[in-house]
């Protein structure tokens, strides 16, 4: 009897520190440089899906700081993996960090959850079954711009696109549509990457080539610059503005300023998608950070999600982790998403959105939405 | 392409000409007075436009920021002289950049715990918000006003210099400072006076700057090679130099990324090379050699 009891209670002890194993995450996200703010945005997203699941005390984070730049991304990844011995990796925004890390990752059969970094190929010819992504791709976001503006009986257009990988690709993928779809591309420019500070003469060429459109993507600062003089050239009767939708991020919008009214763009997320999740997202993010969410924070927030169900399903080292996140669907504040078993890549559905006035501030006005856009496998192969 | 395509790819040289020669006049005076290589003057000129933000949220208006904060980077500009540039002064070169480059990063990181990581917007002033019609072509009207400040700001320092007494006496203690001295002239509190002159302007052009390119925390090390490149172009402490040097940098980079954008980025630096090859003293030297 003693001995029963004493197995029981054994048995009971096992089952609780089974149920607390902690899962450790290695956040690998720039808090420092150009992109501390989206590394910032990204950690309170992943931080806000735990709270709210009340699942803590589930996930032990390391956070490492990769300062944007590749080779600091890749040591970092190592430590994470060789040190801490993450049982998977969460993070990375720039493609260049995620093109350093990728072999690393691979090699050593660590599952990395992306939560930015577009790179075409890191889910096409690039592609891994450690490496899913929860956020975008360059192509899946600039697809549906082309599509619909063509739709819009739009003839021709002018491209403009900092001159680096992410650029080329939105370009590329947003030419290829609005020709499809019966347009014409009738000139472009690639502008030195980081250090283009005056437009004016890009928008001086534009402007001069008699397209109907403009479509271009830049980020961050550049955007700022980019859509502040954009607006100060008075362009906007002759040459509406179209872009990639991170041109008008909710997270730097404000900075814009009048001169981003009016601007039409494509992206996987935007504050005001109509759906219930979202309205509590929102609301929640609100009364915490006292202004909207943006796109970074929803995949943040979607990447702590993927990870809780992967988790859920049973998956407790690196390989169950990485096999339970492909073909996984979830309903995120952004619409029903899946992770696409061919690529990893996440299909998601695309808004068309028109920034506009609201008061004093400026919103996003969703102009219409381009279901479940999947990725073709481009080279990939995951088996 | 119509001649209209001319006028305004002009202006836009013209423009950002201006900008540059804002900048570059300080660096290249301090160094010319001082023989001090300030790289942190790309610093003063992000503090420029991250103060005049701060100043127009503060005040209302755009004009109480094109006031303050050039006052508020002298300020800066005076603490670091006397606690760091004038104990620098017979250092050495190397110590000087070292200590400035250092400086870059703490007011980088200054501007990040003070306004944060994401990049800031500055309106412009209400008239001249819009666009004016300029030689048959609409153009941004707040350009304008940098294309006019630059040209009166070249035009009031060439007075200054070449017909005021005070000139004679920048000029001179430029020329030998022992025997500037020697005359009577207090070439220590000149150089002081000099020395905030330089940083009010590089906090002008980064306040006039703001409503154009957004105020974000790399800005002041992406100006810096431009200006650099200018005051070599120029030559070292020479103001003919910095107008030269930077309308020509302006059109040249301009004129690259209308019609050859990837090669724009290297133009620049070409004629860097060309110049230090060839005429290493720059175009327009401060002094004979």
């Amino acid at each position: 009897m003693k001995k029963l009891f004493l197995t029981a209670a054994a048995a009971s002890l096992l089952a609780v520190t089974g149920a607390s194993a902690q899962t450790k995450v290695g956040v690998l996200l720039p808090y420092s440089g150009t992109y501390a703010a989206l590394g910032n945005e990204i950690t309170l997203g992943f931080n806000m899906a735990l709270e709210e699941a009340g699942r803590t005390g589930e996930f032990e984070l390391v956070k490492e700081d990769t300062e944007a730049k590749p080779p600091v991304g890749l040591a970092k990844a190592r430590k994470l993996v060789l040190e801490d011995e993450v049982d998977v990796i969460m993070g990375l925004v720039s493609s260049g960090v995620l093109g350093a890390v990728r072999d690393f990752v691979d090699g050593a059969e660590v599952p990395l959850i992306v939560a930015n970094a577009g790179n075409d190929e890191a889910t096409g010819e690039a592609c891994s079954p450690y490496i899913t992504r929860v956020s975008f791709s360059n192509g899946q976001v600039s697809r549906p711009m082309g599509e619909w503006l063509a739709e819009q009986g739009v003839k021709t257009a002018y491209t403009l696109a900092p001159d680096y990988a992410a650029g080329h690709q939105m370009v590329d993928a947003f030419s290829q549509k609005f020709t499809e779809g019966g347009g014409e591309v009738v000139g472009g420019e690639f502008t030195p990457f980081g250090q283009t500070s005056d437009f004016g003469p890009y928008l001086t060429n534009a402007k001069s080539s008699g397209a109907e459109a403009l479509f271009v993507f830049y980020a961050g600062g550049e955007a700022i610059s980019f859509v502040k003089q954009y607006g100060s050239f008075d362009l906007k009767e002759d040459l509406p503005l179209y872009g990639s939708g991170f041109v008008t991020s909710p997270l730097y919008v404000a900075a814009e300023g009048d001169a981003a009214v009016g601007v039409i763009a494509s992206l996987h997320y935007v504050p005001t998608v109509d759906n219930e999740l979202n309205t509590k997202f929102v609301e929640t993010y609100k009364a915490a950070q006292d202004k909207a969410p943006s796109e970074f924070t929803i995949q943040g927030y979607d990447a702590a999600k993927a990870l809780m169900a992967a988790i859920d399903s049973g998956a407790s080292d690196r390989a169950s982790i990485a096999e339970a996140l492909r073909g996984l669907t979830f309903d995120s504040p952004r619409g029903p998403v899946e992770i696409d078993a061919a690529t990893n890549n996440i299909v998601q559905d695309v808004y068309i959105y028109e920034t506009v006035k609201e008061g004093d501030g400026l919103t996003q006005k969703v102009l219409g939405k381009i279901e479940a856009v999947r990725d073709e496998p481009n080279g990939c192969q995951l088996d | 392409m119509d001649a209209g395509f001319w006028v305004l790819q002009f202006l836009n040289a013209l423009q950002y000409s201006m900008l540059l020669f804002l900048l570059s006049i300080g660096l290249t005076v301090i160094f010319g007075l001082l023989h001090f290589v300030n790289l942190a003057h790309g610093a003063l000129y992000m503090m420029g436009a991250y103060l005049g933000i701060s100043a127009a949220a503060l005040t209302g208006s755009y004009w109480g920021a094109f006031i303050l904060a050039p006052l508020g980077v002298t300020a800066i500009g005076a603490l670091l002289y006397f606690t760091l540039i004038d104990r620098l002064r017979g250092a050495g070169p190397m110590n000087q950049v070292l200590v400035t480059f250092g400086l870059i990063f703490v007011f980088l990181d200054i501007a990040r715990l003070g306004w944060g990581d994401i990049a800031l917007g500055l309106d412009a002033p209400a008239g001249l918000s819009g666009t004016s019609n300029l030689l048959g072509v609409s153009y941004p009207t707040y350009r304008l006003f940098i294309i006019g400040l630059g040209a009166v700001v070249m035009a009031v320092l060439w007075l200054v210099l070449a017909r005021t007494q005070i000139g004679a006496m920048i000029r001179a203690s430029v020329e030998n400072g022992d025997m500037a001295a020697a005359m009577g002239i207090n070439v220590g509190r000149l150089f002081f006076a000099v020395f905030c002159v330089g940083c009010a302007l590089a906090g002008l052009a980064g306040v006039v700057a703001a409503p154009v390119f957004s105020a974000t925390t790399g800005m002041g090390i992406s100006i810096l090679i431009p200006t650099l490149i200018v005051v070599v172009i120029g030559g070292l402490g020479s103001l003919q130099g910095a107008i030269a040097g930077s309308l020509i940098v302006g059109l040249i980079e301009t004129v690259g990324a209308a019609f050859l954008p990837s090669f724009a980025a290297v133009a620049s630096y070409l004629l860097l090379a060309a110049i230090l090859v060839l005429r290493p003293q720059g175009l327009i030297p401060a002094r004979g050699t």
